[in-house]
């Protein structure tokens, strides 16, 4: 808020009578009126908002955690009723070690791209202050048009990238002398999620990069001033100036990958269906897509997704307690 | 900064950027480049850089199948009413929470945060099992219902920082010139709102566009798909793959998200970091 030391000094008191002053002296003139009086809930405002998510969240929501406590397979979908089986289906999935596995996979892949992005995104966000304005320009537009491309779209082109017989990536790993004509990336899962990889985080490391670049301007020149008359190096600097400015959006930011690299499905999918082997490559989204919509076991597959909505939560709530927070302030 | 930086650095800035830009724009490049090669230059053991005598072709190949004006009239039905109706009722609800005070007012805020945390993955199967009871699968209403869902807490929120930043003072002005609430709302606020709503809109846009877990989940039929599910069955591994014809799909597919992020992008920053960092 604008304190009255940097308002502009107005002249002479003026007769209180609009409202047209700035925001801190609203309530003087008329203690008892408040900005945004307390009323009665707004209910015709709020209600078509309330209702659409109630129906198609909420209530989806009641039914899988119910679900996910009946044996709801292949006989099911043809008429039977469904039998409560209680805690069954998790304990049949927490001892089962492919659900492990694909957990395990689901985080580590969702480590290694936050991660590399937030890394790359950090680099790029703290060299464009040092580029020449042009080159700066040039970058920010290359940028924002990968960020602007639709996912489906840049898949499909990073699948023809990667093409085994045309594909350029081939091309150029053989001329600078690697053998890999011909290589088929989609085959071994390693090197599936080496594509995977490297599709998300071309697509992610504009959000970073443009966020945290935003945010380096808030670092204060006269500090970073004082620190060199004061003789720190380039590198202390970034150490003890630059990256104490950046840490809280940082935070955040890195948070948000994580969040959203955990629940990676599109991407899987698609060069699922291109070539990779299903099973060992799926991660939690499409293992749930599989169990259920693909093999009918809708009692296992709402299990799952429940761990999986758990997962989320685990991971989310230093996030949103810190926008909480912020809210309360 | 940058006068103060030395040289080396400098130089190392600008290589590493020229080289980063180059990785950012090449795809996109690569995407219109090969949409109009013809078929023999794309199958060829070296790549052809420039489209020199390219052609039409594979907008042709692409636009002559009935199949993309189906996938393109679906994905239009299904985006325009996700976004007229999720503006709609976003609207109502950021007006609510930013002129208003009530009981449950950041309870409601911060379920939308909570909300939009959720990942689709994990309420697909529920939502499809609901859609499938009440016969809405493979229909653009079902759809719908699931996009507004999802686009709904996001939208809100935008809207909200939007709201706030028209002074209420202003509404009150005008009250005391003698308009009610309401008028004083519709006449001095909502006008000073329509850039933001377009923004909102555009954005709801290019969110419902894209999606494709949902669609997947969803329209399950063939002559239902939405131009992303379109698209994707294409790279499908037993189809031979048609390379040009894909990038022309996806270059068609592109361009509109493409032109409309551009033109939003700056207001969205402006309008979330609003909504994100005011109270």
């Amino acid at each position: 808020m604008t304190g009255p030391a940097t308002t502009t000094p107005r002249p002479a008191p003026r007769p209180p009578r609009r409202a047209d002053r700035p925001g801190d002296g609203r309530d003087g003139d008329r203690p008892t009126r408040r900005r945004r009086p307390r009323q009665p809930l707004p209910s015709g405002l709020l209600l078509p908002a309330l209702l659409a998510l109630a129906v198609a969240l909420g209530y989806p929501l009641v039914r899988q955690v119910v679900l996910s406590m009946q044996e709801f397979g292949l006989s099911q979908q043809f008429g039977r009723p469904p039998s409560w089986v209680g805690l069954e289906n998790y304990r049949e999935l927490v001892t089962d070690p492919y659900l492990w596995k694909v957990t395990v996979r689901s985080l580590v892949f969702c480590l290694v791209n936050a991660g590399a992005t937030m890394v790359v995104g950090t680099g790029l966000a703290l060299l464009m202050r040092h580029m020449s304005r042009p080159v700066r320009l040039v970058l920010q537009s290359g940028l924002l048009l990968a960020w602007a491309m639709p996912v489906v779209a840049s898949l499909t082109v990073w699948q023809w990238l990667f093409d085994t017989q045309y594909g350029v990536v081939n091309w150029l790993l053989t001329r600078l002398g690697g053998d890999y004509e011909g290589h088929a990336w989609l085959l071994e899962p390693a090197s599936f999620f080496l594509v995977a990889t490297v599709v998300i985080v071309w697509m992610s490391v504009p959000f970073v990069a443009f966020t945290l670049y935003a945010a380096l301007t808030q670092v204060s020149e006269d500090t970073l001033e004082a620190a060199e008359i004061d003789g720190a190096g380039p590198v202390q600097r970034l150490r003890h100036v630059i990256l104490p400015t950046l840490r809280p959006v940082m935070l955040v930011v890195g948070l948000l990958q994580i969040i959203w690299d955990l629940r990676v499905f599109t991407q899987i999918y698609v060069l699922q269906k291109a070539g990779g082997t299903t099973r060992d490559t799926n991660l939690l989204g499409t293992y749930i897509y599989r169990l259920g919509i693909g093999g009918g076991d809708f009692g296992m597959a709402a299990a799952v997704a429940i761990f999986m909505l758990a997962l989320t939560v685990l991971l989310t709530a230093p996030y949103v307690r810190a926008m909480l927070r912020q809210e309360e302030s | 900064m940058a006068r103060r930086a030395p040289r080396s650095l400098r130089v190392t800035a600008n290589v590493v950027g020229l080289l980063a830009a180059l990785v950012a724009v090449f795809p996109v490049y690569w995407m219109v480049n090969s949409a109009f090669l013809p078929r023999n230059k794309i199958r060829a053991p070296e790549p052809t850089w420039l489209p020199f005598g390219g052609d039409l072709d594979n907008f042709r190949t692409v636009l002559g199948g009935g199949t993309f004006w189906d996938a393109l009239a679906t994905s239009l039905m299904v985006t325009l009413s996700t976004v007229v109706v999720a503006v709609l009722f976003a609207f109502a609800a950021a007006v609510a929470v930013s002129r208003f005070r009530f009981r449950g007012r950041t309870s409601f805020i911060l379920a939308l945060l909570v909300i939009q945390m959720i990942p689709v993955e994990g309420l697909f199967i529920s939502q499809y099992k609901m859609l499938e009871s009440a016969d809405l699968l493979n229909t653009v209403g079902g759809l719908t219902l699931v996009y507004v869902a999802t686009v709904l807490p996001f939208t809100v929120w935008t809207l909200r920082g939007f709201v706030d930043g028209v002074p209420y003072e202003l509404e009150e002005a005008a009250m005391i010139d003698g308009c009610s609430r309401t008028q004083a709302f519709l006449r001095v606020t909502f006008p000073l709102l329509a850039p933001g709503l377009v923004a909102t809109g555009v954005f709801g846009f290019i969110q419902a566009w894209n999606e494709f877990t949902l669609a997947v989940v969803v329209m399950t039929r063939e002559d239902r798909r939405t131009l992303p599910l379109w698209l994707s069955s294409f790279t499908e591994v037993n189809r031979g793959t048609d390379w040009g014809a894909i990038m022309a799909g996806s270059t068609l597919i592109a361009i509109p998200v493409v032109l409309f992020f551009l033109a939003v992008q700056g207001r969205m920053v402006a309008g979330l970091t609003s909504g994100a960092v005011k109270g």
